[in-house]
Order: structure tokens, then C-alpha cells, then sequence
């Protein structure tokens, strides 16, 4: 049913396979409003959620979309740091092949490391993110969302606003919104949007209220407090001063724009808790379909009828 | 790869005789005699010597490649003098210069006598270059003149660049009271940061920290006014950006003593090929952009750089394993040296073969003042034989190192080295 075996990333991925995604994801989303939120779907099936650095959220999404599958899962929690003490990739990698199971969702901080696994397991792969680079399911939920918000994702204008070059979120959003026919502007300091990302069919603009007038919707990126004193921000002061999502900023502008954000929030930061709570605001939809993006995908990968090359 | 000792007479016959010092060729035979170059010409077939059949090949001073690193000491694990001299022999080079970066750094005169001693009997001509600073801090000056007298060739840190400007100014000026090259691994480690490629489109859609151009381009830059400056002689290893080749046709015009190589790997791959993830094309300085790769061989046409080296880099499977972010920067390329660049530049550029064939002997040769005039009766023979039209798929079996990574296995080479006669001893790939 789809094209690939894995979900690595959005990159070059087909229009069509997304759209097969979000419309299988629109049918889950029902049966987890309903009483009895189980299907047997994958049942017999075994999933690995393979997470070489936390991420609680990812992870339990992950999960509960693989209970309400009926797979059976394990969780793995590897640190990378004990890899670098010389626990091979490779040795955990063939050590979770060896129990036989169908699927691995891995979470690595370094990008590219899914690719790698394809080296050294046959099961299926999907991507919970690797480091800077790609987080398709996160991407499938932001525009199952804008979908269930909108209607449509074609024609839609975006904005993502915050650490593009740091985050894993906006690379896998662009490539996915751009194959859907959205527009595309980032917004954010102009050492934290990475070089030649225009060449990717975005616009860069750094003024906010620009972008907070000319969006449908808007994408905020965590910014995280590491970030600051190495030299990337000044302070928090001056990000909210210039990129933040205030309740004074919005009231500014008249259009009701939808305001997103993936979580984990920096309230008071990147966003204030009023926006956050507001009725513009679809983060808790994001949450939910996220469970339901991930059955989807969880779904049309093991269950669905693929060609599986030798 | 078999190696045998030398018959005692030897017959090349019939092939294609390239002089890269007299830039003639033609076709004739080769009679080697003991060891040494008794004929050349047209001996005929009625001698009592061992006949090879060569027509179809051609036969040249055996390749120089100024910058290896043969792991040795310390890091026997990925390659060693013995293998690296196997690893040279299959690519066809008779010659080699191995970089001091070992473990401990080859900074001191003993270390020097060491290498020689252990390189004597080995099946290739092997010459140290010593270390530019002491441990390769950057900071104390080795002790040059004894490190010479030992055998070191030219001088370097590098795997490190020389960062502090008054250390490398230094070094070319004490360096130049011996002529011999001072040759810094250019890369701005500030501007670098964490960069694990070439920064531009393609880091960015894969999320890798990018090393800009520029990390390059300014330490050349500084480098080339520094030679300017002292009038000393230096050597720019592994350029990979168009721009710091442009700087280096710019700034030879105000020095007869700086000279340049560029590597077959910036000249075959652009970053687009990193999207495999294969972390056998981490290297450093990093594939750069198509661009780049085109301003190289434009830059290698125009006759800018001196020669070919390979900064043959072996690293083992199990680093290579890891994920990118771990793998060690580099990439072994002795045996795919030919292969590689006669693709690029010869079939797909149109440099003419005996112009490589001269970036890859008699120039790299003149840069370290070695013998250069291979090609002379009474010599000792050190000859290259290769196939300039063999089509090959590139494949673990071509490799003859201790490691093993190499991002050409599967790629289509065009050109070979068949048979590599150099101290003695015969070398002939299969
Ligand atoms: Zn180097």
C-alpha cells in the first residue's frame, strides 16, 4: 500500500502515501473516540519503541497507538552514552533483530542513525526522530491536524517559528507540507535557521508580526534553554521581544490565525500560557492525533500488504 | 596482489612507454637487468629473459603519493607499514610519504630512524614527515634539522592544522632555512565548530552540523601570504573548495614555493553522495558541493595543483560502524588512486593521460626533491605498468590494506595499475 518499507523521513516521500497516511489516521481517530478503543489489528505483531535518548511523549504516543493495535510492545531505553563507552550500534541493533520482531520506532539523537539500522536489521523501521534532522510522524500529526482544522492542507500558509537549526521538527514539516502544497515561511534568529534551507521552497522572513499577519497557522518550536548563554541567544527577553507568541502580540493582529505547538512547551518562553490555553490553540488535538497518525502508520506498515524487497 | 622477487632478466615487451620527465611516449620494451633498467627501446624477443606481454598497457615511473597515513606506530590495528606498503603497490605507487599524526606522533629524530629502519626492506620507498610541533601541539617547533638529517622529507601536523598564525610563521621560516615544505592541514577550527560535513543544501536536509568553505579558505589564505611572506616553501595538502584553489593559482603568481595537491575523493564525490549516511565518506576536510568538485577539476586543468595524493586515511570496521556522528574522519584511497582519477579527469575532463600521469610522478616527485628521471638505463627500476582502459566495479577484493573503508566499493573505476616494479620485486594485481 505504500511505496516504502520503512518511514525514515518526509524527504521526497510520495504525495500520495501521505495522503494515504492521513486518510487511514482520520479513521483511527474514530475508533479512539470510541468506547472500546482497541482494534485487532496488529495483533501477533511485535514492535521495539528503540529510544537512545528520552522522550516520554514520543514514546507513551508511540505506545498507546501499538496497544490500541493489539502488538505487543517492549520498550528499549538505551543512553547513548554508553554507546560511546563502546557498546556498539550495531551490537544493540542485531541484539533486538535476534528476538524476532516486526518493527523497530528508534529515537536517536544522531542524524542519519535510522538509515543505519536498515544496515544491520530487516525488521520494519520508523523514525521517532534522529537528532537535527527528520521526525516524520510528528510532521503526518502537525498536518493531520491542519487537515482536521482546515479541511485541506493544500494552499494552507505556515509559519514555523523559533530554533529551526536545533529542532527536528521543521525539516520533516517542510518536506511534508511542501509535497501537500502548502506555503512555507520560518521565522526565528537568523543563527538558529539553517543555511540554504530556502533552497528546500520556503521563505525565511524574521519579523513575526510579518509572518503572524500574512498565516493561517503557525507552528512554535520549543526553545530550549540550553540554547542560551553559548552565544545562539541573547536572553529570553529579547527572543520573546522579537520572536514570541504573547497575548499582546496577537492582539495586535486581527486575523484569528491557528496556533500549534509540539510540546514540551516552555510557557512564559516561547509562548505564553494564555495563548497556549486559547481556543486558537490545537495543541491537545495535536496530542491526540498523534495516536492516531501513528496507528496509521503503525498499521499500513505492518499490516497492510506490502512488496517487501529481497 | 602476488609479490615475487624480480627475475633476474625481465622483459617488458611491447608496450606504450610513457617518459612523464621527457614527455614522450612510444611504443617499445623495457629490459631489466638485476634489478636495474638495462634497455629501453626496442630490445626484441630473442633475449633469455622472463617475457610479460605488454601490449596494451603502459609503462611509467612508478607513482609518488606525498601524503599516506600508515598508522604506524600505535594504531596497528588499521594499517601498518607492511600493509600500507601492500595497499601501495596494488594502487601502483612505488613511493610514498607517510604523515607523522601516529601514536605517539613521529616528533623526534629516533622516531624518524625508527620508520626508516622499519620501512628498509619493505617493497616501497617509505619517507617520514616529521612533525611540524612537538607532540603536534601547535605550539614548540620540533627539532627540524635533526629530523632531517634522519630522513624526514618535509614537515606537518597534520589530522590538526596549525591554528596560532605566529607558530605556523614560524614554522615556515625555520623550516626554510632546510628548502623543505611546511604542509598544514587547513581547516579553521572555530569556523569548523561541529561541522561533520560540508555546510550547504544537503547538510541541511540531512540535519548534519556543517563545516563551512570558509573554514578552508581562510587558513589557506593565511598560509599562502605567509609563504609570501618568509619566501618559504609550502605545500597545501587536500584542497576541497574552489575557492581556496583560486587563492593558490592567485598566490603562485608571487611565490615560485608554493605548491598544491588535491585528493582523487574531492575530485570523484560531492556532498550529495552523503546522503547514503556512509560514514566511510566522513573525511576532512569534507566532500564539498558539486561546485566545488567542478572549480577542483577545472582548477587541476588549468594546471594549479603540483599533484595527486590520496591522504590514504585507514580506520577499522568497527569505528566505521558507528553512527556518523562517532565514525572517524577519513578514507583509505591508495588502490582506488588511478581508477578514480583517470574517470574524473581523463575520461570525463579531458586531461590528457600523460598530464596525470605527471601529477601522479615526476611533480609529486619535484616537490620533496626526489629522483624524478625514473625512465634512464642504469636505474633501479621503480615502474609503474597500468591499464589506462580497464571498466571495473570497484570491490573489497581490490582493497589490499589492513582496513577496509573505502566509499568507492560499487562505484565504476576506469584505469588500473597491473603490475608495479619497485625494489627489487614484482607486484602483479589480478
Ligand atoms: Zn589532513
Amino acid at each position: 500500500m505504500l511505496q516504502n518499507r520503512h518511514l525514515l523521513g518526509l524527504e521526497n516521500y510520495p504525495r500520495e502515501d501521505i495522503q494515504t497516511i492521513l486518510d487511514t489516521a482520520f479513521s483511527f481517530r474514530e475508533v479512539l473516540d470510541r468506547p472500546v478503543k482497541k482494534v485487532p489489528a496488529l495483533q501477533g505483531k511485535t514492535v521495539v519503541n528503540l529510544f537512545f535518548e528520552n522522550s516520554t511523549r514520543t514514546r507513551i504516543s508511540f505506545e498507546l497507538a501499538q496497544k490500541r493495535l493489539s502488538a505487543d510492545t517492549v520498550n528499549f531505553a538505551a543512553s547513548s552514552s554508553s554507546l560511546k563507552k563502546g557498546e556498539s550500534f550495531k551490537d544493540t541493533a542485531q541484539n533486538i533483530e535476534a528476538m524476532k520482531i516486526d518493527a523497530v520506532v528508534m529515537r536517536h539523537p544522531t542524524p542519519g542513525a535510522p538509515w543505519h539500522l536498515t544496515k544491520f536489521v530487516d525488521a520494519i523501521i520508523i523514525n521517532a526522530g534522529d537528532g537535527t534532522h527528520e521526525h516524520p510522524t510528528q510532521a503526518i500529526l502537525d498536518m493531520m491536524s491542519l487537515q482536521e482544522k482546515f479541511g485541506r492542507i493544500e494552499g494552507l500558509k505556515i509559519g514555523i517559528i523559533g530554533d529551526i537549526r536545533h529542532g527536528r521538527v521543521a525539516l520533516s514539516n517542510i518536506y511534508g507540507l511542501i509535497t501537500m502544497g502548502a506555503e512555507v515561511t520560518l521565522c526565528g534568529p537568523a543563527n538558529l535557521i539553517p543555511p540554504f534551507i530556502t533552497d528546500l521552497g520556503v521563505t525565511v522572513n524574521h519579523n513575526i508580526d510579518e509572518v503572524l499577519e500574512w498565516a493561517d497557522a503557525i507552528n512554535i518550536l520549543r526553545i530550549q534553554r540550553e540554547r542560551m548563554g553559548i552565544g545562539l541567544i541573547p536572553s529570553i527577553r529579547e527572543y520573546r521581544r522579537l520572536f514570541g507568541i504573547t497575548t499582546e502580540r496577537l492582539a495586535q493582529h486581527k486575523k484569528e490565525i491557528v496556533i500549534m505547538h509540539p510540546g514540551p512547551m516552555n510557557r512564559g518562553v516561547e509562548i505564553d500560557s494564555s495563548v497556549a490555553d486559547s481556543d486558537q490553540a490545537i495543541i491537545l488535538d495535536q496530542v491526540l492525533n498523534g495516536v492516531a497518525s501513528r496507528m496509521s502508520i503503525l498499521y499500513l506498515l505492518l499490516g497492510g500488504k506490502i512488496e517487501q524487497p529481497k | 596482489m602476488d609479490i615475487k622477487p624480480l627475475p633476474e632478466k625481465l622483459l617488458l615487451h611491447g608496450g606504450t612507454i610513457l617518459d612523464p620527465k621527457a614527455q614522450r611516449s612510444f611504443t617499445g620494451d623495457v629490459l631489466i637487468i638485476d634489478g636495474k633498467i638495462a634497455e629501453i627501446g626496442s630490445v626484441g624477443s630473442n633475449t633469455d629473459s622472463t617475457k610479460i606481454d605488454c601490449s596494451g598497457l603502459i609503462i611509467t615511473a612508478g607513482f609518488c603519493d606525498l601524503h599516506v597515513h600508515f598508522r604506524e606506530p600505535g594504531r596497528e590495528d588499521k594499517e601498518t607499514l607492511a600493509s600500507g606498503s601492500r595497499a601501495a603497490l596494488a594502487g601502483g605507487f612505488t613511493r610514498v610519504c607517510v604523515m607523522p599524526n601516529t601514536s605517539p606522533p613521529i616528533d623526534t629524530p629516533e622516531m624518524v630512524g625508527n620508520i626508516i629502519d622499519k620501512a628498509a626492506d619493505l617493497p616501497v620507498h617509505i619517507h617520514p614527515i616529521g612533525a611540524v610541533t612537538q607532540q603536534q601541539k601547535g605550539f614548540e617547533l620540533t627539532e627540524m634539522g635533526g629530523l632531517l638529517e634522519t630522513g624526514a622529507v618535509a614537515f606537518s601536523d597534520d589530522g590538526l592544522p596549525i591554528s596560532n598564525g605566529s607558530v605556523m610563521r614560524m614554522a615556515l621560516e625555520y623550516a626554510g632555512m632546510f628548502d623543505v615544505p611546511v604542509i598544514n592541514h587547513a581547516e579553521d577550527l572555530t569556523l569548523r565548530n561541529d561541522g561533520l560535513m560540508n555546510e550547504g543544501r544537503v547538510s541541511t536536509q540531512l540535519g548534519l552540523p556543517g563545516n563551512p568553505a570558509l573554514s578552508e579558505i581562510t587558513m589557506v589564505h593565511r598560509d599562502l601570504e605567509l609563504a609570501v611572506l618568509t619566501g618559504s616553501k609550502l605545500h597545501v595538502p587536500h584542497v576541497s573548495t574552489a575557492g581556496a584553489a583560486d587563492l593558490i593559482r592567485r598566490l603562485k603568481a608571487k611565490s615560485q614555493n608554493i605548491t598544491a595537491e588535491v585528493t582523487p575523493h574531492h575530485l570523484f564525490f560531492n556532498d550529495e553522495a552523503l546522503k547514503s549516511f556512509d560514514t566511510n565518506l566522513k573525511v576532512a576536510p569534507p566532500l564539498r558541493s558539486e561546485t566545488d568538485r567542478q572549480g577542483l577539476i577545472q582548477a587541476v586543468l588549468d594546471g594549479v595543483f603540483d599533484c595527486i595524493a590520496t591522504d590514504h586515511a585507514p580506520h577499522t570496521i568497527e569505528e566505521k560502524e558507528g553512527t556518523f556522528d562517532l565514525a572517524p574522519f577519513g578514507m583509505i584511497g591508495l588502490e582506488s588512486c588511478f581508477g578514480a582519477v583517470n574517470r574524473v579527469l581523463v575520461r570525463e575532463a579531458g586531461l590528457s593521460l600523460e598530464k596525470l600521469v605527471q601529477l601522479l610522478t615526476v611533480q609529486p616527485r619535484r616537490i620533496m626533491g626526489f629522483d624524478d628521471d625514473l625512465l634512464q638505463v642504469g636505474k633501479k627500476a621503480e615502474l609503474t605498468i597500468f591499464d589506462p582502459d580497464l571498466k571495473y566495479t570497484f570491490q573489497v577484493s581490490d582493497i589490499h590494506s589492513k582496513s577496509a573503508n573505502s566509499p568507492y566499493v560499487g562505484h565504476q573505476l576506469i584505469g588500473k595499475a597491473r603490475i608495479t616494479i619497485n625494489k627489487g620485486i614484482i607486484a602483479k594485481n589480478h
